[in-house]
């Protein structure tokens, strides 16, 4: 039988320490064992990006990273966006360029483009849409998407 | 998931001494991105994952004039295009690392797992047989070397024995006037799984071709070094005659099968088709243009 295992590691900057199992994923851990429901579960096999999340700096497809590699980390989901109750720039610019439909990969999409303009903030469209191509959707067509990042980026530039 | 055990082994030792005592059902560990996925999905039986990036040699990128350039076998793709010296010097590697997967999986992907999974299609294999990489390898009887054109075997195989691991990729320093380039061809801009691939490193004098390696991908049971692509140019000036001798040798060794990705005869097309705008390519970073990974 798998194991229990103990995780000390830092999620949205605060230092946690969890139970997991020694077969979970870190998306089941963060979902199951600490309650964060933000990441979604779209393909469970790194294809999707709906379970995005930033893990020591680069951006990472939770579904593919095992809970027992974490000892240490530091982890950050959509939850972990907001400056306390206060939407962030690109947070805002999804919800004023309507660059969600149905929302499941909304939390992939908004976790990757952080980690996108972390990295560089003043991305061409062509650098965004290659950055975000490991991120699906199926309802918004994706343009929308790519303006709200756009917007976002202006605005931090600001 | 099946049950399954995590170990960290610290040294080199350590994970091979885990992997010979517990067998094939061990699996070692580096980005995860095709083996944690296998283990959800039952395809292979894993009862324990080696994670080996806490083992200094497997998480080194480094180079010296002298040494080349070393590539930990669990080195993530980001490492590598965000590495100052890499991107100079070795722009065919980026071109590579910046393609495999998306953004995410670039993440946590590496060179070593790339070519330990022995996939026909591997994005990275080609640019490593055509830079001339060498695979080190640790195992139960000590350090052994192997070319990357001769370490995988067939389609998902490679020649590591029991107890082995893929520690580290070398790559010998540019030679003066060399360039290389890695081209994919997918029915789509990212995220898929090559039609045909193909990498070549060419070194100049002038317009006389001194040196060349040509490898192409998904046309065999294994990439495929095509040395007969690269003697069509050693030697001779670099023409568009020249160019089609050694495309032609590319579109001659490719064995592709029909599937659902291309046809038999679409992948002997692509194989000349790659191997001439790769040699182009490579020609333009010889003379130190810069061409764009993207």
């Amino acid at each position: 039988m798998s194991s229990r295992i103990i995780i000390q590691a830092t999620i949205n900057g605060e230092p946690m320490e969890f139970l997991a199992d020694e077969r979970d994923s870190l998306l089941e851990a963060l979902r199951e064992r600490i309650g964060l429901t933000g990441s979604k579960e779209g393909c469970n096999n790194g294809n999707c990006g709906a379970c995005a999340v930033i893990l020591d700096g680069r951006l990472v497809n939770s579904c593919v990273v095992m809970a027992a590699e974490l000892q240490g980390a530091n982890i950050t989901t959509v939850e972990g966006l907001a400056n306390g109750g206060e939407l962030i720039p690109l947070q805002t610019a999804f919800l004023e360029d309507a660059a969600l439909q149905c929302g499941i990969c909304t939390p992939g999409f908004l976790v990757a483009s952080k980690a996108l303009l972390d990295f560089n903030p003043n991305p061409s469209e062509y650098e965004i849409r290659y950055w975000l191509a490991g991120n699906l959707c199926r309802c918004t067509g994706y343009d929308k998407i790519i303006r709200a990042v756009q917007h976002a980026a202006t605005q931090m530039r600001a | 998931m099946q049950d399954v055990t995590y170990r960290r082994p610290a040294t080199v030792q350590e994970a091979s001494q885990l992997l010979k005592d517990n067998g094939p059902t061990a699996r070692v560990l580096a980005g995860g991105t095709d083996i944690i996925v296998m283990a959800r999905e039952r395809r292979r039986d894993t009862r324990m994952f080696v994670d080996i990036k806490a083992i200094p040699e497997l998480m080194q990128l480094s180079f010296s004039a002298t040494e080349g350039l070393t590539v930990g076998a669990a080195v993530p793709c980001y490492r590598i295009y965000r590495d100052e010296t890499v991107s100079r010097l070795y722009p065919c590697l980026l071109d590579s690392a910046s393609l495999i997967g998306g953004t995410a999986i670039q993440g946590r992907a590496s060179l070593g797992g790339n070519l330990c999974n022995a996939g026909p299609a591997g994005d990275s294999i080609p640019s490593m047989i055509a830079l001339e990489g060498e695979a080190q390898i640790f195992g139960p009887n000590g350090w052994r070397t192997v070319k990357v054109e001769d370490f995988c075997t067939a389609p998902g195989r490679n020649v590591l024995d029991a107890g082995e691991l893929l520690v580290s990729i070398k790559f010998p320093a540019p030679r003066p006037g060399s360039g290389a380039r890695f081209l994919r061809f997918i029915p789509r801009n990212e995220m898929d799984i090559a039609v045909v691939n193909c990498a070549t490193n060419l070194t100049l004098d002038g317009n006389t071709v001194t040196a060349a390696r040509i490898a192409i991908g998904a046309v065999a049971p294994r990439p495929l070094f095509v040395p007969a692509a690269g003697a069509a140019l050693v030697g001779r000036p670099l023409t568009d005659e020249t160019i089609a001798a050694a495309a032609n040798a590319s579109r001659d060794a490719a064995t592709p099968i029909d599937d659902m990705r291309g046809s038999v005869r679409q992948r002997k097309h692509l194989s000349y088709v790659l191997t001439e705008r790769t040699i182009r390519d490579a020609a333009r970073r010889a003379r130190g243009e810069i061409v764009s990974h993207v």
